[in-house]
């Protein structure tokens, strides 16, 4: 017993591991464990024998918190490297073959020199407007719905359906909009790239609306009501209004989550090589021709599709940290 | 009362909004049941063990794709899962706390370059690599395991296994460091107060505590690598084959969606094809509802033991 109690003082000394406080935390409590008869001496090697014993242990217990730490932290390191050597190798073969050109002009043919991605920027931009302008507005009501509508059961199931939805491969959706839009008019367009891409926004953006709406203050509801506005309006000017930074964090995060997306758009928007022609045709993409450069095999294609991913990495990164750090802000603010 | 029809109208559109999410999964259903029936009808469940794939015959069997899909999805769970927990630990409990956030914001990084990059990258970079280092030297020490045996190509199940890996591993990483920091101090500091060491805290009431978000979050991450579709596709080989081997070329799911789709129209190719989809849509609903499950009932129960009813006003 005595001997625990000892171990126990020493372990806080050493876990300090402050001059200031160890001396006097020790020093006192030592003598008081000194023996005065002999009878008492049998008790101490054996109590010391313990001591020892426990020490190894604890030592050995110790050695392993400090093992695991180790390999925790190493995991942690592990993970970065394919983050640093990804970023590294698209910055160092893609830097190259960026240029104003590469922005603004079409690809050219295999054999010639230059040539860009232009068009393939200006589809994806178009086909992310598309899926705004589908994916925004029915997720953010979706997301009001189950903030602000208490209905338990629609909303338990609208909240799993939206949570089951974010983990469909996006290729399947894919499929889904082909069978949907382009065998109905039988023709692969924008519109279904772009519809395919807003299904796959809205999960994202109906969740994090509903998470913005519920950190609004009931307060303030409250206060509202109390002024006769009707609940629509106190809705519509006062809650979207006071989470519409939440939310706009929650659609820039989606459009990163869709900037990048390859699958969905093979059979839906299916790529061209000239600039958009119109809503109902084929687009490019750069996902797509990203894809389709790199499998291809010449290697002035892969030095642009290298670059072409340089874009797509900074666009997408853009978004996603500057998501990030906003939502993050706003957090702290909530809490 | 005359306010009330503007409210009624709202509540109607939100109402349709938030049922379009239900008739939407619905509808995707029904379309991929209705264009794989021909195939469902002609092959029943020969379809799932049958390695034949014909097109000019009109002859489908699927194993070699699940194969490829079901394997190199386990090999990269193999690979993220000790990692992921590793970093959700470290995160969650050991990193000192001005790292969490900014580490945590890079491993979530991971998760935002599009799978596209991935699979240039492991095109260009990570396949030569494997190709030249790692895979002959498992073949050398391991290669009386048939699992290590035969030729070395670089590009194979294996590579794709390794992208695989690092792309779900931010995914397991963040649900299951999410699990962990919703242990409730008290159960912590009990175990601190019995003497136990910063790991034994972790093993003793951090990990058993959050062992179901855990698990969900293995499973969505299970989820994610099956119906990964660019990187693989990249990768994996695209040879419709059967080998024991985890270095020999493959073919996934995703993958014989991704090339083959566009160039039919109708027919049975395309049912076939449609059919996988909907096997692989299956499965996912199926591993994300079990996950999403799992993670709410951690949420749940780290609440209830905060002593605080989980989310107040949550119906």
């Amino acid at each position: 017993m005595s001997g625990r109690l000892r171990m126990q003082k020493e372990e806080d000394g050493a876990a300090e591991q402050t001059p200031r406080q160890a001396p006097p935390l020790t020093k006192p409590a030592v003598p008081s464990y000194q023996p005065a008869g002999k009878e008492m001496e049998n008790e101490i090697s054996r109590d010391s024998e313990l001591y020892s014993q426990s020490a190894v242990r604890r030592r050995s217990r110790k050695f392993r918190s400090r093992l695991a730490y180790c390999l925790c932290a190493l995991s942690t390191v592990i993970a970065m490297v394919p983050l640093v050597l990804i970023l590294f190798y698209v910055i160092y073969q893609g830097a190259g073959d960026l240029n104003l050109s590469f922005l603004t002009s079409l690809p050219k043919p295999v054999g010639e020199s230059g040539g860009g991605m232009g068009n393939a920027i200006a589809g994806s931009l178009i086909l992310i407007g598309i899926a705004a302008v589908i994916g925004v507005p029915l997720g953010v009501l979706a997301g009001t719905q189950l903030a602000e509508y208490r209905n338990p059961r629609l909303s338990c199931v609208v909240r799993l359906l939206s949570d089951i939805l974010s983990g469909v491969p996006s290729i399947i959706v894919g499929i889904f909009v082909y069978t949907l839009l382009v065998l109905t008019f039988k023709q692969f367009s924008a519109i279904a790239g772009g519809v395919a891409l807003g299904i796959l926004m809205l999960p994202t953006v109906a969740r994090t609306t509903e998470e913005m709406m519920r950190m609004v203050p009931d307060t303030l509801r409250e206060a509202s009501l109390a002024l006769g506005i009707p609940r629509w309006r106190t809705i519509t000017s006062v809650i979207i209004k006071t989470a519409g930074g939440g939310i706009m964090t929650g659609v820039m995060l989606a459009t990163a989550r869709i900037a990048g997306e390859t699958a969905p758009l093979l059979f839906t928007a299916l790529g061209s090589r000239t600039w958009p022609t119109g809503l109902d045709k084929p687009i490019a993409s750069l996902p797509v021709q990203i894809y389709q450069f790199a499998i291809s095999p010449f290697d002035e294609w892969h030095r642009q599709a290298w670059a072409g991913s340089l874009v797509l990495v900074l666009i997408v990164l853009f978004l996603s940290i500057g998501s990030k750090i906003f939502f993050g802000r706003k957090m702290k603010r909530a809490s | 009362m005359r306010r009330r029809l503007g409210d009624s109208i709202f509540a109607f559109v939100v109402f349709l909004a938030a049922f379009a999410v239900i008739a939407l999964m619905a509808l995707m259903v029904y379309e991929l049941l209705r264009q794989s029936l021909p195939s469902i009808e002609q092959f029943g469940a020969r379809f799932l063990i049958s390695r034949e794939w014909d097109p000019v015959n009109n002859v489908y069997g699927a194993l070699p794709y699940i194969y490829g899909t079901i394997v190199s999805s386990l090999l990269a769970l193999l690979m993220a899962v000790p990692l992921s927990l590793g970093i959700a630990i470290f995160l969650s409990q050991f990193a000192p706390r001005w790292l969490r956030s900014p580490l945590g914001l890079l491993v979530d990084l991971l998760a935002a370059i599009p799978s596209v990059v991935y699979g240039l990258w492991g095109i260009f970079v990570l396949a030569p690599f494997l190709g030249k280092t790692i895979e002959p030297f498992l073949a050398d020490h391991l290669g009386s395991i048939p699992v290590f045996r035969g030729p070395v190509y670089g590009v194979g199940l294996f590579a794709a296994s390794v992208v695989l890996a690092i792309m779900i591993t931010p995914t397991i990483s963040a649900i299951s460091r999410e699990a962990m920091l919703n242990v409730s101090r008290d159960q912590k500091e009990a175990a601190q107060a019995l003497g136990a060491t910063p790991w034994e805290t972790v093993r003793m009431s951090v990990l058993p505590l959050a062992r179901p978000g855990i698990i969900g979050a293995v499973i969505l991450g299970l989820g994610r690598a099956l119906g990964e579709t660019m990187a693989v596709t990249m990768l994996i080989g695209n040879v419709r084959q059967l080998n024991a081997s985890i270095f020999a070329p493959a073919y996934s799911i995703a993958s014989v969606i991704a090339n083959e789709f566009a160039e039919v129209t109708e027919g049975p190719h395309m049912a076939a094809l449609v059919e996988m989809a909907l096997i692989l849509l299956f499965i996912t609903l199926l591993l994300n509802l079990l996950a999403r499950l799992l993670v709410q009932r951690t949420g749940n129960r780290a609440a209830r033991l905060k002593g605080r009813p989980f989310a107040k006003n949550r119906p």
